[in-house]
């Protein structure tokens, strides 16, 4: 007992059941959200296996069997240019999920870099981000990405793809890492940080940043979400990548003109969409549940 | 409460004007230009290229334009299209009323579903039907629009003959009951979204409002359940979901851009994605415009109309 009381505050929340166990514990609470897990690893693993999943390629023609109805060798059938529909979606999973994720990925560092600078620094700093963030949201977003396509002639390349989404993609996420760290520069931790000499960067990033993680993990799930979402809306629209690049909008755009003769094209790229998004829309879900995050 | 409201708006102006301010530069900026397709067109000249870039004033810097442009707006001109050389004003005017049948619509239906839906899942909340609810919610915002709108094309219009494929009307058919049935599939694609989201702010800040004090005291004093539910409840929950739908404004104008090219809808989101893609600068900046101001009046009314229904705002 009396070893307990002396012993420092680390070992008295006992091993092993720290935020992240309990957390996971609730996590597999959501039948949903473990669903989304096997679906999105379903997803994921059958993109970067395809080469061993199918022996088609999603690029090579094939003019002798265009538009084929599904059959044992094409399980999608093939579309208008006798491409194997089936390696199309799994390869294009290729694209779509590096698109959503990296972009996530860009959204989200700058956000919590400009989100916990100007929580954690206040005065200007605070005022100039939360300015700009301000008139960022006041911009019609896909109206000025559509303009600012315009610099990558009309189609965006993938890596300006992921730059365009990941700058639009972070205002959300800033406030919510600002308020967040507001709170906590308050706490005793980081006063005691300080006052062992430890700098702004380092409170900022190796005393705060852990314990702000729950809210910004699951903004993060969302993010992935919207930035698969608008990739393939763009695509729709003609402003997204270059339509020889296999991605799920691209599919779908591409099936349009065959939905009466051939409606599989459409349905499938269609139905792996919704059922990637959804599976992250439950880990999101889940993920704020386990947190015990407060929705803003 | 005039003060506020006429600072509010001040402030929406400026950032109206800084929206088409940096949308213009970016526009102008932006590598190739309107007269790029002519560049590799052997048949127009070089010579042709520079009179017409002069005809357009592209000669000039953009800045130049830009005030060109914008005094011409403020005096209601809003430039002639670079590709029809029609006033912008009356291209629009054309598409106008298309869109905003549609909006109307979806915005309508929106409103007509969410509220019972919402209503129903918080007093029976965690029910199959809540749970129903809001596991249709995920799947309608994790639906590509388009694919959603291919869906019915091809289910109702091609397979059941339910409703036509696209369009806005048959050809010489005006009356009501032909736009009803062209309307129906347009506007279920656009209102779904905010059906979806709608009920379900309506459904938590209704189980806020009933988890309050002055609720249990109505239904202590023996008020009927309707009573409390019109009265205490649904009054005080309504200034949130208000809030939403001023925000949600133009998230229907953009998808109304989606949905008008699934079904060959013709109004004016189709105009400025022909626009974008033949860079036809007056009608992508009018496009701008009409979509930010939307969101910035959007956000303007939502701000106002919290502070005239919630008296617990104190505005400054």
């Amino acid at each position: 007992m009396a070893e307990d009381l002396l012993a420092p505050a680390g070992s008295i929340a006992s091993p092993g059941r720290g935020l992240s166990q309990i957390a996971w514990a609730r996590f597999r609470r959501h039948r949903m959200a473990v669903f989304g897990i096997a679906v999105l690893v379903a997803v994921a693993g059958s993109a970067l296996a395809a080469p061993w999943i199918t022996p088609y390629s999603p690029i090579t023609l094939d003019a002798d069997h265009s538009l084929a109805p599904p059959s044992p060798q094409h399980p999608l059938g093939t579309d208008d240019l006798g491409r194997d529909e089936f390696a199309r979606v799994i390869y294009g999973g290729r694209v779509s999920l590096l698109v959503g994720f990296t972009a996530m990925a860009l959204g989200t560092g700058i956000g919590v870099v400009l989100g916990s600078a100007a929580g954690y620094l206040g005065g200007w700093v605070d005022t100039l981000v939360m300015r700009f963030v301000d008139l960022m949201l006041s911009f019609p977003a896909i109206f000025l990405l559509l303009i600012l396509l315009n610099w990558t002639g009309g189609r965006a390349p993938v890596l300006m793809m992921i730059a365009y989404l990941g700058v639009f993609g972070w205002t959300g996420l800033a406030r919510i890492v600002r308020a967040e760290y507001l709170v906590l520069r308050e706490r005793e931790f980081v006063e005691e940080a300080r006052a062992m000499g430890a700098g702004s960067r380092r409170i900022i990033f190796r005393h705060v940043l852990p314990n702000a993680m729950a809210p910004i993990l699951v903004q993060a799930a969302f993010a992935v979400a919207g930035a698969i979402l608008a990739e393939a809306a763009l695509d729709f629209l003609g402003f997204g990548l270059p339509p020889e690049i296999p991605t799920w909008g691209n599919l779908l755009t591409q099936a349009e003109d065959y939905i009466t003769t051939n409606p599989v094209l459409a349905v499938a790229p269609g139905v792996v969409i919704t059922l990637t998004v959804v599976a992250v829309f439950f880990i999101g879900d889940a993920l704020r549940d386990a947190f015990d995050v407060r929705s803003r | 409460m005039g003060r506020y409201a006429a600072q509010r708006a001040a402030q929406a102006a400026v950032l109206l004007l800084l929206v088409s301010l940096v949308g213009y530069a970016m526009m102008s900026l932006a590598p190739g230009g309107p007269l790029a397709v002519y560049l590799h067109n052997p048949q127009v000249t070089p010579d042709r290229i520079d009179l017409l870039r002069q005809q357009l004033g592209l000669d000039r810097p953009w800045y130049l334009r830009y005030a060109g442009w914008l005094w011409g707006l403020l005096g209601g001109h809003w430039g002639y299209s670079y590709y029809t050389g029609r006033p912008v004003l009356s291209m629009i005017g054309e598409r106008l009323p298309a869109t905003v049948v549609l909006m109307l619509s979806a915005f309508a239906l929106a409103i007509v579903l969410a509220f019972p839906l919402g209503i129903l899942a918080a007093t029976h909340k965690y029910s199959w039907g809540d749970n129903l609810l809001s596991f249709g919610s995920f799947f309608v915002w994790a639906m590509p629009t388009f694919w959603f709108g291919l869906m019915l094309q091809m289910t109702l219009a091609v397979r059941w003959r339910l409703f036509p494929v696209a369009g806005i009307h048959e050809i010489g058919n005006g009356s009501a009951l032909d736009l009803l049935r062209h309307l129906a599939m347009p506007a279920v694609v656009l209102g779904v979204g905010s059906v979806a989201s709608w009920s379900r702010y309506l459904r938590s800040s209704l189980l806020e409002a009933l988890g309050q004090d002055y609720v249990r005291t109505a239904q202590a004093k023996g008020l009927p359940r309707a009573r409390v539910l019109n009265h205490h409840v649904l009054r005080n929950s309504l200034i949130p979901v208000i809030t939403i739908m001023g925000l949600d404004l133009h998230v229907l104008f953009s998808g109304a851009v989606i949905t008008e090219s699934i079904f060959g809808w013709p109004g004016m989101g189709r105009l400025f994605l022909s626009a974008l893609n033949n860079r036809d600068y007056p009608l992508q900046m009018a496009g701008l415009m009409i979509s930010g101001a939307l969101l910035i009046g959007g956000n303007l009314l939502a701000d106002l109309a919290y502070a005239a229904l919630d008296p617990r705002v104190r505005y400054r």
